[in-house]
């Protein structure tokens, strides 16, 4: 095989070119034009004028997020009936399909008998997930969405890394929680694990059919 | 006692003002580098929630550089590694003292020159003193013990002896058509109009010397397109064994030099503290006159002086962000191959001219 040889042909600098001086002046036209144009610009932002052109790229961060596509996958949320229970099922389709196995449901009984299961526990392992959306995509009942726009995940802990359904169901919740607001069973970390909440305190207005008498 | 008195309030007024402009300096540097590349720049330390645009990133840099740790390399020669950047920063400062910059003050009875010391070779002691600094830089390089850093002090000297021929021969031409060093004298022949309307500045008398100038001066502030001393991202420079304030000290002499070659370049070649038709006693526009108070005259020749340095300042900063680094043997070749022979021929040029055309004056 004859190996193949790539003829580089570098342009030789005009009499012009070579003078340097010429050349540095187009560069500084360039980065005077910036300079000039965003200086102008961001006198304008300050008077309130012209803020439809922007005078930077930059992005400040913790105050202003850069804008998420509709699709983007961030960190997760169980959906709400409601009457402020989980819509989730416990069908474990969720956890059966995640690659990283990141997922453990702990399902319950439901008293309402069209809905047969809800979730005792809900957990994802933040710092095990791929947020490769499996899970919102196989849900049947629209129960886990990715869509609370939440980027910055970040612990001192491993611990600190896994979200129970509290946090699932509030996104608003960081760790650690100190108060549970949640009004159906379910374990609670706060009490060590122990089942927590009734089905009695839930509002049922919006009409559950056989709501268990006491 | 008095001239004494007096010389130290202007060596106070002088000291104040440059490191003050040299502090304000780093907020310039990054906020105009931002500017040209479409970003905001360093906008968050603040005092009490005020932000100011910035400007307390200088203070925080202080502080910072204050209160690191000071490191000495083991191997190296700690008092040369201690006097280095010492040296920087004293000849850098001590190089302002003959930089003229404000007309002579009536005060009082007496006139004051605006000059820390009224030297008759002022241009040499200038000359001179940067040279020393230099010193600075190499002695930093060869006490850290680190190959890195000698690499950095040996380009410095090739880079700051190479271009100080330059710089030095393409002042000659200047001084040739003033027909003094004595830099406000100097400043004072450059007050002279021609025909009546056009300033006889150095950059009307010596346009070529002024190209050099400003070239090998840049080269001389040892920042971008020549910072092949520092060259962060081969070599990282005659500092890298330095921390602390004594790196703070190399930063800040590079600040200084670039006030002191805009100081320069504002002396030689734009008239130093020279407004255009301003002279002592008022205005002399071709089309009428104005006369002003000494204390005006005064005044405005200072602005005018500052205000030279400041665009200097802003020129030379938007050069050092606009061009990218030179190879090393670009740099070689502009040096010596470049501004060596044109400044030397802008002499022999300015010397015949001047003998044939005005040697009723020499």
């Amino acid at each position: 095989m004859v190996a193949k040889s790539v003829v580089v042909c570098r342009p030789e600098l005009t009499f012009w070119e070579k003078l340097y001086i010429p050349q540095i002046l187009c560069g500084l036209r360039i980065t005077f034009r910036h300079f000039f144009r965003n200086l102008f610009l961001h006198i304008a932002h300050r008077l309130g004028r012209l803020t439809h052109l922007p005078a930077s790229a930059t992005i400040q961060y913790p105050e202003e997020l850069r804008p998420l596509m509709s699709r983007y996958r961030s960190r997760h949320r169980l959906t709400l009936r409601e009457d402020g229970a989980p819509r989730c099922v416990g069908c474990m389709l969720c956890e059966t399909v995640c690659p990283a196995k990141c997922i453990t449901i702990v399902p319950g009984e439901h008293p309402d008998p069209n809905v047969e299961k809800y979730p005792i526990r809900f957990d994802i392992d933040l710092g095990v997930c791929v947020y490769c959306g499996y899970c919102v995509e196989v849900c049947p009942e629209d129960a886990i969405r990715m869509d609370t726009g939440i980027l910055d995940v970040a612990a001192y802990s491993r611990e600190a890394m896994q979200l129970d359904i509290h946090e699932l169901m509030d996104p608003e919740l960081r760790k650690p929680n100190i108060e549970c607001n949640l009004k159906f069973p379910h374990q609670c970390e706060l009490t060590e694990g122990n089942m927590k909440g009734s089905w009695e305190e839930l509002d049922w207005s919006a009409g559950n059919p056989r709501l268990p008498k006491k | 006692m008095e001239f004494v008195l007096i010389k130290f309030a202007l060596a106070a007024i002088v000291f104040f003002g440059v490191l003050n402009f040299a502090g304000f300096h780093t907020w310039v540097e990054r906020k105009q580098s931002a500017l040209i590349q479409d970003r905001i720049g360093a906008n968050r330390a603040d005092i009490f929630g005020f932000r100011l645009m910035g400007l307390f990133h200088g203070i925080a840099d202080a502080i910072k550089m204050f209160t690191k740790e000071d490191i000495v390399p083991a191997g190296a020669n700690k008092i040369l590694h201690v006097l280095a950047p010492l040296i920087s920063v004293f000849f850098a400062l001590v190089a302002f003292a003959a930089i003229p910059f404000g007309p002579p003050l009536e005060l009082g009875g007496r006139t004051i020159d605006l000059q820390v010391t009224n030297i008759d070779a002022a241009l040499l002691y200038i000359f001179a003193m940067l040279s020393v600094g230099v010193y600075g830089v190499i002695l930093g390089g060869f006490a850290s013990r680190n190959n890195f850093a000698i690499m950095g002090g040996l380009r410095a000297m090739a880079q700051m002896i190479s271009y100080e021929i330059a710089l030095g021969i393409a002042v000659i031409g200047v001084i040739m058509v003033y027909g003094t060093m004595d830099l406000s004298l100097l400043v004072e022949r450059q007050g002279e109009m021609i025909g009546g309307w056009i300033p006889f500045w150095g950059i009307v008398a010596q346009p070529v010397a002024f190209i050099v100038f400003v070239t090998a001066a840049l080269a001389e502030t040892k920042r971008a397109p020549f910072d092949l001393p520092e060259a962060e991202s081969e070599i990282i420079g005659y500092f890298v064994e330095y921390s602390g304030m004594k790196f703070g000290m190399f930063f800040l002499t590079d600040f200084l030099e670039t006030i002191m070659v805009a100081c320069l370049a504002t002396t030689l070649f734009f008239g130093g503290w020279q407004v255009p038709w301003l002279e002592a006693d008022g205005f002399h526009f071709p089309w009428g006159e104005l006369a002003v108070a000494n204390w005006v005259y005064v005044l405005l020749g200072v602005m005018s002086f500052s205000i030279k340095v400041m665009i200097f300042c802003f020129v030379f900063m938007q050069i050092r962000w606009t061009l990218p680094r030179f190879r090393y043997d670009q740099l070689m070749a502009l040096g010596w191959k470049g501004l060596f022979p044109i400044s030397v021929g802008n002499v022999v040029v300015t010397a015949v001219v001047l003998v044939v055309f005005f040697s009723e004056t020499s």
